[in-house]
């Protein structure tokens, strides 16, 4: 089903949803997250392995009320300067973290993937980790082993972006991949966000299809990847993860910047818009 | 830069990249890392296998990635593999000979936090987390870790345990080589310039020093043209 994105979260997306936005440093889906913000969703369970500058913008403009992570950081630069207020401060509100390893993310997904109620690997041992997550050890029926059980991740919606779909609806993406595919499938309903909608996908080496009939509902967005990159579309605006530092530093600052270039704007193509002549302004 | 014309940082990632051998396969994150690796991949070390978490396997970047997840990471890979697979096959699967990691804090059994200072519940800082360190920490033989000395990171007790120190092989800082002995960090080597007693009291415990410990060689003028061939505008950040 292809959608307009703002119809697309106003039907998938209920205030206190379980959301994964995923796209490990490629195809980070934040013109959906975008759209959450505008929308005014709320009391949001976020999930997302690297809950980079997209979940950053989330909190700081209060839609979650926890998050389920193994990393929080500006990638290559440093801090998450709302999330670190949120969990700090509790500005704008107070945020429950479940923590969780890569490794046990990863298996998680894999699990809410595979129809399962929990993953397995050899993890989160020795260290305080264990101790403040859900993380049980499980005995191994045929080797007596004891390894690391996570409780699967069943997302209320997954929300992915991908390079491009067909008219029906089939959804195709290359290069990293990261868990988008395991998110989708992991999850209850999905929204993929596009580049391109094209009339037929041509298979590409190293690419994962979505068929029309897991995804709950396709949106064009070209740019939607914006600040990261869409492999073989666009690169990644690395000056913008440098300059997101400064911007979301203040908490004034931040609401200002959300206000002009996403409460302010309709869509992805006005958001751009309104980079591109701030940028000419200065 | 200092009065050999070399940064401290310089000296740590020739330091690193020297304890890499040609055909090591090698998981790198961002930042001092990613340059050691890169560095002896294009000196000592061409078969030097560069995996980077995202999934690209035989990375060959021609200039030093922002992040993890680079475009030109994926353009240059063997392969390139989802998350999960990452994970389960090739870092559980004990695919992976050299892991390397960083942190806020270590303590004398290489022991790291990348998780908070302060309190978990409460914390003074919120760190970004462990990542993909609990894990590279127990499945890969051999881990090094770079690290800044001060006494604010080499701390006599850490505020959270992120990863454990059992696979740790060495630590590379701006001043000095640890390595374990007997179960404790030791130092056994300063960097030109750096006296013995610099790395004791930039250390927050008694630490265990050496017979014999010696000075560590310079980079030479290939290593940091090399070095320096790498470096982009975007590498700034990883300061």
């Amino acid at each position: 089903m292809i959608l307009p994105l703002d119809d697309a979260v106003d039907e998938l997306v209920r205030d206190g949803d379980v959301v994964a936005l995923e796209g490990f440093t490629h195809l980070i889906p934040h013109a959906a997250g975008h759209e959450l913000i505008r929308r005014g969703k709320r009391e949001l369970t976020l999930v997302r392995m690297t809950p980079d500058v997209v979940y950053d913008q989330l909190v700081g403009m209060g839609c979650a009320r926890k998050l389920v992570f193994s990393w929080g950081g500006n990638p290559g630069v440093g801090s998450l300067h709302r999330f670190r207020d949120a969990v700090e401060h509790g500005w704008p509100q107070p945020l429950e973290l479940e923590e969780h390893s890569h490794a046990g993310m990863a298996a998680a997904y894999a699990a809410g993937a595979s129809n399962l109620p929990f993953g397995v690997l050899r993890g989160y041992s020795g260290g305080d980790l264990p101790a403040r997550t859900r993380v049980e050890s499980v005995t191994c029926p045929f080797t007596g082993e004891e390894l690391a059980a996570v409780p699967a991740i069943r997302p209320d919606v997954g929300v992915v972006h991908a390079q491009q779909a067909d008219r029906h609806g089939n959804v195709q993406l290359w290069g990293i991949l990261g868990v988008q595919k395991e998110v989708v499938l992991a999850s209850a309903r999905s929204i993929v966000t596009v580049e391109e909608i094209v009339n037929e996908l041509k298979l590409r080496p190293g690419g994962a299809v979505l068929p029309s009939w897991v995804v709950g509902a396709v949106a064009l967005a070209p740019s939607g990847a914006h600040p990261s990159y869409a492999h073989g579309y666009y690169e990644r605006d690395n000056d913008f993860y440098v300059a997101w530092d400064a911007i979301s530093r203040d908490r004034g600052r931040f609401r200002e910047w959300m206000k002009r270039h996403v409460l302010d704007t309709a869509d992805v193509e006005e958001y751009r818009a309104s980079l591109a002549a701030e940028v000419t302004a200065a | 830069m200092n009065s050999n014309g070399y940064s401290a940082d310089e000296m740590m990632a020739v330091e690193a990249a020297r304890r890499l051998d040609n055909g090591t396969v090698c998981f790198v994150g961002i930042g001092l890392p990613s340059l050691a690796a890169n560095l002896a991949r294009r000196t000592h070390a061409p078969g030097c296998v560069l995996v980077y978490e995202s999934g690209t396997i035989g990375a060959k970047p021609s200039q030093l990635p922002l992040s993890i997840g680079d475009g030109e990471l994926a353009e240059t890979a063997d392969a390139v593999v989802s998350v999960p697979e990452m994970f389960a096959y090739w870092l559980q699967g004990r695919r992976i000979g050299v892991g390397f990691l960083g942190a806020a804090q270590i303590d004398r059994h290489g022991n790291l936090n990348s998780t908070v200072i302060g309190e978990y519940a409460a914390p003074n800082v919120r760190l970004p987390g462990g990542g993909g360190a609990p894990e590279i920490a127990t499945s890969v033989e051999n881990v090094f870790v770079m690290l800044r000395h001060s006494r604010r990171a080499f701390v006599p007790r850490l505020d959270f345990m992120t990863s454990v120190g059992d696979n740790v092989r060495v630590v590379v800082t701006d001043l000095a080589i640890l390595e374990p002995r007997a179960d404790e960090l030791t130092l056994v080597a300063v960097h030109p310039g750096v006296a013995v007693d610099d790395v004791v009291a930039a250390t927050g415990w008694e630490l265990r020093v050496a017979d014999g410990v010696h000075e560590t060689a310079p980079p030479t003028g290939d290593e940091l043209d090399a070095l320096r061939a790498l470096e982009t505008k975007g590498s700034s950040a990883w300061q």
